[in-house]
């Protein structure tokens, strides 16, 4: 019995180590954001003023809703709005398009295919800030700059998605799609009863991560947006830094901040199980 | 229900002839079993009566309409494929129903053929489960129930029984066969599995490198195979083949003999020597080694007695038991 005590106890130790090892490191991260927050809930004299403060004040309520509905510049709650509707746009069109891009790659014989596809698979090496100024060209001659198309549309192909798409639609058995063809199910059909249903995981795990590329857009948005009611809460946390001697409102921004964060959060938390499902299995 | 008639069905891969003309004409409720090696062409000729390949050259006519320009589902046919194929986020109930929505059957009429195939395949209690949580086996009778309830005028298998243990192949074997007696619908059964053509056909088509070497009923095949091929392939263990020169006739010819024709005796047509002997129960093989290297194979009743290994024993059968084979594998 003494014996397996000491073990117990070793291994209580072990534990408690491995605990101590990772509650430290996640205060070491989360100290920055724990900092925002404070920030977020004092006056403007009392962040000024060194030492800076370590734990909450009473400003939360009017801090939150100054930024919410005045902002420096343009309301929070309007940036926000203008976000989601970016991350949504992007994040679903990108899942849209790249389903039937890999759709037809995977499922369609066409003159072409294989170029079509590393054609695809080439745009993957260029990322946005590449092609930006053709890109903006495009837009503006489009008349595309201050809207929410010019926010979105630019960014809604997916070469990484499709791809994606693709070797997940490899993975189906070909007599998969034979059965539904015997079953009298034509190509689209196909897709949305049973490859799309089948792609469910995917689909998820993908959007967690698109929504979050497209929430921290910013240089795009930078460019394209000089209307202060079309800003992204991402750029426009850099808007609101005062420029030449104005005073910085810090609480607002920092608020702004803390509200910038919480989509995000809320997308992963709440599609969590399914996030992970997709990654690392796929349903067959 | 209705007659399957394949009119020197051919097809090609690009320059590559894989098919090169089956004809047959199947009865209504006849149940053909298509039976080869593989890559013999054997589902590709069944996918080609499908409609999920195209057909290079010929004619194939389902109740005596021409099909080749129709899709799948307009020729009245139903599959089952080697892998099941069964939709993996659907019940077993959609999954049988699904080909019945797309035809926009009623719904009632559907809960209703569902119903009765369920029972029909004792698939009652799993009607709400997904097809990950059935066994191996009850899949399989998923698969069928799916085929079963769109009432099509002829069934299509694709190797059904390929991913079973043997024991449960054996009871699908017989409950394939049972129900399609009992539906009464023409079938066309693709496997590699001699047994199961054996067993299983109303007449079999045993193919060889794209070509229906012989069409007939599973025991005549077995009595008069038509090539060397088929007589190798069909009958376990398989045909034992001589040279005309080890008998003392033309070269040319192949001189076949079953197994079970060929007695150990003193009156000898043949000398041999015993290599191995595997004692089975009901009866032992005898395997033996001709003095030009040739091997043979005996099968004797147990109670005979067993020869010694490394002992030469003589050989004999009776002259209507010989098949006689030209240098082209033909029967002569």
């Amino acid at each position: 019995m003494a014996e397996h005590t000491g073990m117990v106890e070793k291994r209580g130790a072990g534990l408690w180590l491995t605990h101590l090892g990772l509650i430290i490191g996640v205060a070491f991260i989360f100290f920055p954001i724990w900092l925002a927050f404070v920030a977020s809930t004092v006056s403007q004299p009392e962040i000024v003023r060194p030492p800076m403060p370590l734990w909450p004040g009473d400003q939360f309520f009017e801090n939150y809703s100054k930024a919410l509905t005045a902002g420096v510049n343009a309301p929070v709650a309007l940036m926000l709005g203008n976000s989601l509707f970016m991350a949504l746009g992007i994040a679903i069109g990108k899942i849209a398009i790249s389903l039937l891009s890999a759709f037809a790659i995977v499922y369609f014989k066409f003159p072409g295919k294989k170029l079509f596809f590393w054609l695809i698979f080439l745009t993957l090496m260029l990322p946005v800030e590449v092609r930006i100024v053709p890109t903006y060209e495009v837009i503006a001659n489009f008349g595309m700059l201050n809207s929410y198309q010019g926010l979105i549309l630019p960014l809604i192909a997916s070469a990484t998605a499709t791809f994606l798409f693709r070797q997940f639609f490899m993975t189906v058995p070909d007599e998969l799609a034979e059965a539904a063809r015997v079953d009298g199910a034509g190509p689209m059909r196909f897709f949305f009863d049973i490859l799309l249903p089948m792609s469910r995981t995917n689909i998820a795990a993908l959007f967690v991560i698109l929504f979050i590329y497209g929430w921290n857009q910013y240089l795009w948005p930078l460019l394209i947006t000089t209307d202060p009611d079309m800003n992204t809460i991402v750029m426009g946390i850099k808007q609101m830094f005062p420029s030449g001697d104005d005073i910085a409102d810090w609480p607002v921004i920092m608020a702004t901040s803390i509200l910038a964060m919480v989509p995000p959060v809320i997308v992963v938390v709440g599609m969590q199980k399914l996030f992970i499902r997709g990654l690392v299995e796929s349903e067959k | 229900m209705a007659t399957l008639t394949l009119n020197n069905v051919k097809k090609s891969f690009g320059k590559t002839d894989v098919i090169h003309g089956v004809s047959i004409d199947v009865q209504d409720g006849e149940f053909i079993v298509i039976v080869g090696p593989s890559g013999c062409g054997k589902s590709t000729l069944l996918r080609m009566v499908a409609g999920l390949e195209t057909i290079t050259d010929g004619e194939v006519q389902i109740g005596g309409r021409r099909v080749n320009e129709e899709e799948p589902m307009a020729r009245d046919i139903a599959m089952v494929f080697q892998n099941y194929a069964l939709y993996p986020h659907m019940s077993v109930f959609d999954n049988m129903a699904y080909g019945l929505k797309i035809a926009k059957v009623p719904r009632s009429e559907i809960e209703e053929r569902v119903a009765q195939a369920a029972k029909l395949l004792q698939l009652e209690p799993y009607l709400q489960r997904k097809p990950r949580e059935l066994s191996g086996g009850q899949r399989q009778r998923v698969a069928m129930g799916r085929a079963i309830v769109r009432k099509p005028a002829v069934f299509l298998f694709d190797e059904p029984l390929s991913n079973l243990d043997a024991k449960l192949r054996v009871q699908m074997r017989l409950e394939i066969r049972a129900l399609q007696r009992e539906l009464g619908v023409t079938a066309l059964y693709v496997t590699h599995d001699q047994v199961e053509a054996m067993t299983m056909a109303d007449r079999m088509i045993v193919m060889n490198g794209g070509i229906a070497d012989q069409i007939g009923k599973p025991l005549e095949v077995y009595a008069n195979p038509a090539t060397e091929f088929v007589a190798g392939f069909i009958g376990s263990p398989p045909t034992n083949f001589m040279t005309g020169a080890l008998l003392g006739r033309s070269a040319e010819t192949k001189i076949g003999v079953r197994p079970e024709h060929i007695t150990i005796s003193d009156a000898d047509r043949l000398k041999a020597r015993v290599t191995y002997c595997e004692a089975l129960g009901a009866e032992t093989l005898v395997h033996l080694m001709v003095a030009d290297g040739s091997k043979i194979t005996v099968r004797q009743d147990a109670s005979l007695p067993l020869p010694e290994e490394g002992t030469e024993v003589g050989l004999t059968w009776a002259d209507a038991d010989e098949m006689n084979f030209d240098a082209t594998g033909k029967r002569i």
